[in-house]
């Protein structure tokens, strides 16, 4: 019964017809608009990889906002995962409180970007802001240095949420991982007289490997693509510094109506993704082997 | 002995200190959305407030169109969770359970789905919403919205389907139930967690969401929360309270259901990183 064609389709079909419709067909479109001058009005000129070639030559914009998102990355995965995996180890050794404190820290992961968006706008703000109001009281001397609206700072104050909003969900990932590992090994461990240091070093980060690749993919292809924070936060502002690709592509496409032109740089985004995450999956297959060894 | 204890203490203040990073500007939303001006850019920016102004509440929820907002909120999340719910309960089932050789195929094309970011089919689909005329109305975001929970969904059933043995079934047609029958009645019932599981992570999702909210919706009444409290931040950039109010009322439904459902948010949150 569990053969029949007819009842395949009507389990299938609708979910699939629907994901390509609204979720493939878009995508490949978008990868085809990306090789056209196009305006959305007028004809479209086939111009091969031209649109690509302006990003990177032509566009200081853009070069910027790619900078601008390897920097969200490089923060994402040399401060935030750090710091989540660091979490999870203390806590996976059970701590009074465990179940109290994981909850806490991801408490911030379930609120909309848009919400800690606006809430971080007014810890930055100049002369109310928390911030400012701190660093005041500590040096006893007025501060009201203006962070968001300043080319300098304004993308820096963006990352500072964003690593800060996601150190939960990385700890919980992590913190489920090590749960996972089986206690034989630390026994073992430990009858060989090995300190807690060794046993972290040697036993839990080697056999954690999958799950921080895991992590690394999720957090490199997350800043990649950020957009809410930054949308909210500063618009890209000022003056263009603090643009990420997916800021720039939705100005060009719906304020400027480059159709063809914010394409290319909504496809560069996929590519970056997939290319980074392709890098990282290699970069992993040793230690992951050597895991599974274990 | 002592070194022990003492790394112990220090671990414990670790964890309060980053616990405290993680709560206070949370503390902070919710002491100025119940300040006035005078004491949010006064002398007690940190404080409790001293004149709870619960009136910042009644404004929100009287002067703008917040209520408006959230209920469109409600609406899509609701439909979003149950229609992809559904389709994807079905779609996994056939993907895990039935036989057939493009199964491996059609699971492919999903999982496609989950390293596509949204961005990449924004100008596409709204080009596609705007000529069918969907545009200007519920399904302007509902349609994308149901269409981009499926793979993920997809993907936490079928690794749950796959654990059900196959004497399921068998026992259930000897018994004389038909595909339809068994699928509801007994099938559907083994994977409530899992469909939990998934309906969590698509909640989260489409209740936050930003960027088609932002693109697809052009009238007020068709808003949701996050867009419509963007607007008024603009419009209101000066009243702190009004504007955390509003944030505060958007934000509840999430960290409501977070409370009652702690584990079960973690669980799923975890399930869709892992599968990812």
């Amino acid at each position: 019964m569990l053969g029949k064609k007819s009842h395949i389709a009507i389990f299938v079909l609708p979910a699939l017809l629907l994901f390509v419709t609204f979720g493939l067909i878009p995508l490949v479109t978008s990868g085809i608009y990306s090789l056209f001058e196009y305006d959305g009005i007028g004809t479209m000129n086939f111009i091969g990889f031209g649109n690509y070639v302006r990003m990177f030559t032509e566009d200081p914009n853009f070069i910027r906002a790619v900078l601008n998102s390897l920097l969200l990355t490089g923060a994402s995965l040399f401060i935030q995962l750090p710091i989540s995996l660091a979490l999870a180890m203390l806590l996976a050794k059970g701590v009074k409180g465990e179940k109290y404190f994981r909850t806490i820290y991801f408490i911030p992961v379930v609120i909309s970007s848009m919400v800690i968006g606006q809430l971080w706008i007014k810890i930055f703000h100049s002369e109310y802001g928390l911030l400012n109001m701190l660093i005041t009281t500590v040096t006893g001397q007025t501060f009201d240095y203006s962070w968001l609206s300043n080319p300098n700072t304004a993308f820096l104050s963006t990352v500072v949420p964003a690593v800060w909003q996601y150190i939960g969900y990385h700890m919980l990932i992590f913190y489920a991982g090590i749960k996972s590992i089986s206690k034989d090994y630390y026994e073992a461990a430990m009858i060989d007289g090995a300190s807690k240091w060794q046993t972290n070093v040697k036993i839990t980060i080697p056999l954690l490997a999958p799950v921080i690749k895991t992590c690394s993919i999720f957090a490199i292809t997350g800043s990649l693509r950020a957009f809410d924070l930054i949308y909210v936060m500063t618009g890209g502002g000022p003056n263009n510094a603090s643009h990420v690709p997916a800021t720039l592509m939705y100005n060009n496409l719906f304020r400027r109506g480059l159709y063809g032109y914010g394409s290319a740089q909504a496809f560069f985004i996929v590519i970056e993704c997939l290319v980074f995450s392709y890098i990282v999956t290699k970069l992993f297959k040793k230690a992951e082997e050597n895991a599974s060894v274990l | 002995m002592k070194n022990k204890k003492l790394a112990k203490k220090i671990t414990f203040l670790v964890l309060i200190l980053i616990a405290v990073s993680q709560l206070f500007p949370l503390y902070w939303l919710l002491t100025f959305s119940l300040k006035g001006n005078a004491e949010i850019f006064g002398d007690n920016i940190i404080g409790l407030p001293q004149n709870w102004r619960w009136e910042n509440y009644v404004r929100a929820l009287t002067q703008t169109n917040i209520i408006r907002y959230f209920l469109n909120s409600v609406f899509y999340s609701a439909t979003t969770v149950a229609v992809s719910g559904m389709l994807s309960s079905m779609a996994a089932y056939a993907i895990a359970r039935m036989k057939w050789k493009r199964s491996g195929l059609v699971f492919g094309i999903f999982a496609i789905g989950i390293m596509i970011p949204a961005q990449a089919a924004l100008l596409p689909l709204f080009q596609l919403l705007d000529r069918t005329g969907l545009k200007g109305g519920y399904l302007a975001l509902l349609i994308p919205y149901i269409a981009g929970a499926l793979p993920m969904s997809i993907l936490i059933l079928t690794g749950f389907y796959k654990g059900i043995p196959k004497e399921i079934e068998e026992a259930a047609y000897i018994d004389g139930c038909g595909v339809f029958k068994t699928f509801l009645l007994i099938i559907l019932p083994i994977i409530k967690p899992a469909i939990a599981t998934a309906s969590i992570f698509t909640f989260l999702g489409t209740w936050n969401e930003l960027m088609l909210a932002n693109t697809f919706v052009d009238a007020d009444k068709y808003r949701t929360l996050p867009v419509g409290i963007m607007s008024f931040a603009g419009q209101y950039s000066t009243d702190w309270g009004l504007i955390g109010a509003g944030m505060v009322i958007a934000t509840i439904p999430t960290i409501v259901i977070y409370f009652l459902l702690s584990n079960q948010v973690q669980d799923s949150l975890v399930a869709g990183a892992v599968k990812g």
